[in-house]
């Protein structure tokens, strides 16, 4: 029944070849725990991106209760983590992991850096990763403001102030993440949708163009 | 059914076929059959090792949030002046340069700019700044080096934010009370309060005069009777040592007195 009902699919959609490619390509010895324990520093990228996902999932979860505005937002935060069934699991999901994907990111970094794994023909890939990691950076700044308790307003209040003086452009990036005067309803707003719509969107780009660049290039060799 | 009448089930025929065409050489990656040893297919083989370290990470993660509610303050209050500002961990280093004279006032800009400019554009183009053939760390020094150069001083900034803001919210004297009212004013410890120098300073209501307030004093994190005996004595910040003339025992007792001032 399954096998007639892929069959079908299959000969409409030639779906056959994608999935082959990525279950058969070859994974080599030398980035395999199971053969060398010290393997596991390859493991990094890879755990980065499930913990991207416990992200993406825990996310979804408290935007079910979350609410963006200046009044709501510290009540729903309250009431989701101290009320709900499973709230403060999952609020604390999303808060570790925020510092945790942060520490991960940072570690895939150097193995690639100390492999020295940027360098031809992966100098694009690299730069792909910075991207990723100045996204990383903007969802943790941006998802600092949303419970909006003091720590979160006064720790975005100085950040927006030093990207304020910054000669030149600072005034008009102040502007642009205020959305206004002073860090208050419009900027709760903003950064709530950078952090749920435009630094994601960015985010899964990137990591499709990651993704695809390293089923291209491959895994760099045994040093 | 008008797109197969013959039920010719090999293959598809797409009008006007967009697709790439099937003699177009595919890009494959690399095989591994180059490097000696035991290389194996994705799925499932490599995937289920994956897993394994997966789930290793998974229980080490559940574990740390299980253990560690995540930290809720209160609601935001943008007229709240003594509220000290502290950026989430990762920002720190970055915090603690805007704090040292060269990086400050008017040389801001090498702290906001010029450092981090220099260190993200370096990280952003080491492709073409390291050129060497050469992958192992040890064969190519000036960029290990500089890496761990900068590692080094990124958990050393991280490390001395972290111990400023520590020693910040010790001395601060945090939000005051609503409850503002003296506990326990018919015990003895009042009126050693009252005849001591406490008084000048720290007010008659513990309200704070040229010092701080004392209300609500017994709530401090890591606040004890020990603790307060021992400021007593040798002073802290700009309050000096040696401020309680009275007897051990009385002390103790003003002591234990202070730490009663649990206002909320």
């Amino acid at each position: 029944m399954l096998r007639a009902i892929y069959d079908w699919v299959d000969e409409r959609l030639d779906i056959t070849p994608i999935w082959r490619d990525v279950a058969d390509h070859e994974v080599p010895e030398h980035v395999n725990p199971a053969h060398h324990f010290s393997a596991f520093i390859y493991c990094f990228g890879g755990l980065t991106f499930f913990v991207v996902v416990i992200q993406i999932l825990s996310g979804m979860f408290l935007a079910l209760y979350y609410v963006p505005d200046i009044v709501n937002a510290h009540p729903s935060v309250s009431y989701l983590q101290n009320e709900l069934a499973m709230g403060a699991i999952v609020r604390g999901m999303h808060h570790w992991g925020a510092s945790v994907a942060i520490v991960m990111l940072f570690l895939h970094t150097l193995r690639v850096f100390f492999t020295g794994s940027y360098k031809h023909p992966r100098e694009f890939n690299w730069i792909v990763g910075m991207l990723i990691f100045l996204v990383m950076i903007g969802l943790g700044f941006t998802g600092y403001l949303l419970p909006w308790d003091n720590k979160a307003y006064f720790a975005t209040k100085v950040g927006v102030e030093i990207a304020a003086s910054v000669p030149f452009v600072g005034k008009y990036i102040a502007t642009f993440l205020q959305g206004g005067d002073i860090v208050g309803a419009v900027t709760l707003e903003r950064f709530f949708a950078l952090h749920v719509f435009f630094l994601p969107a960015l985010l899964f780009m990137l990591l499709a163009v990651h993704f695809i660049l390293i089923r291209r290039q491959g895994i760099s060799g045994p040093l | 059914m008008a797109h197969n009448p013959e039920g010719n089930r090999k293959q598809v025929h797409y009008v006007g076929d967009s697709r790439v065409r099937a003699d177009r050489p595919k890009l494959y990656p690399p095989d591994y059959s180059e490097f000696p040893g035991k290389t194996e297919a994705f799925i499932p083989d490599f995937l289920l090792k994956e897993w394994m370290v997966a789930a290793v990470f998974l229980v080490g993660f559940m574990t740390l949030v299980m253990s560690e509610l995540p930290p809720l303050g209160e609601k935001a209050d943008p007229t709240n002046t003594s509220f000290l500002p502290v950026p989430d961990w990762y920002f720190l280093f970055l915090y603690q340069l805007l704090k040292y004279k060269w990086a400050s006032g008017p040389y801001v800009v090498i702290g906001t700019v010029i450092l981090p400019g220099i260190a993200g554009a370096a990280l952003l183009l080491a492709p073409w700044l390291d050129r060497s053939k050469e992958r192992r760390p040890h064969k190519r020094p000036v960029a290990t080096g500089l890496m761990i150069v900068t590692i080094i001083a990124i958990c050393a900034l991280t490390w001395a934010a972290e111990a400023e803001h520590e020693k910040q919210l010790e001395s601060a004297p945090g939000r005051k009370p609503k409850e503002a009212k003296v506990i326990a004013a018919d015990e003895r410890g009042y009126q050693l309060y009252k005849q001591s120098a406490c008084i000048k300073c720290h007010g008659d209501q513990l309200q704070g005069v040229n010092g701080p307030h004392l209300i609500g004093v017994g709530n401090k994190p890591g606040m004890s009777a020990e603790k307060i005996i021992e400021i007593m004595n040798n002073g802290r910040g700009m309050m000096p040592a040696g401020m309680f003339q009275g007897s051990k025992e009385d002390q103790k007792v003003l002591a234990e007195w202070l730490m009663k001032q649990k206002q909320k």
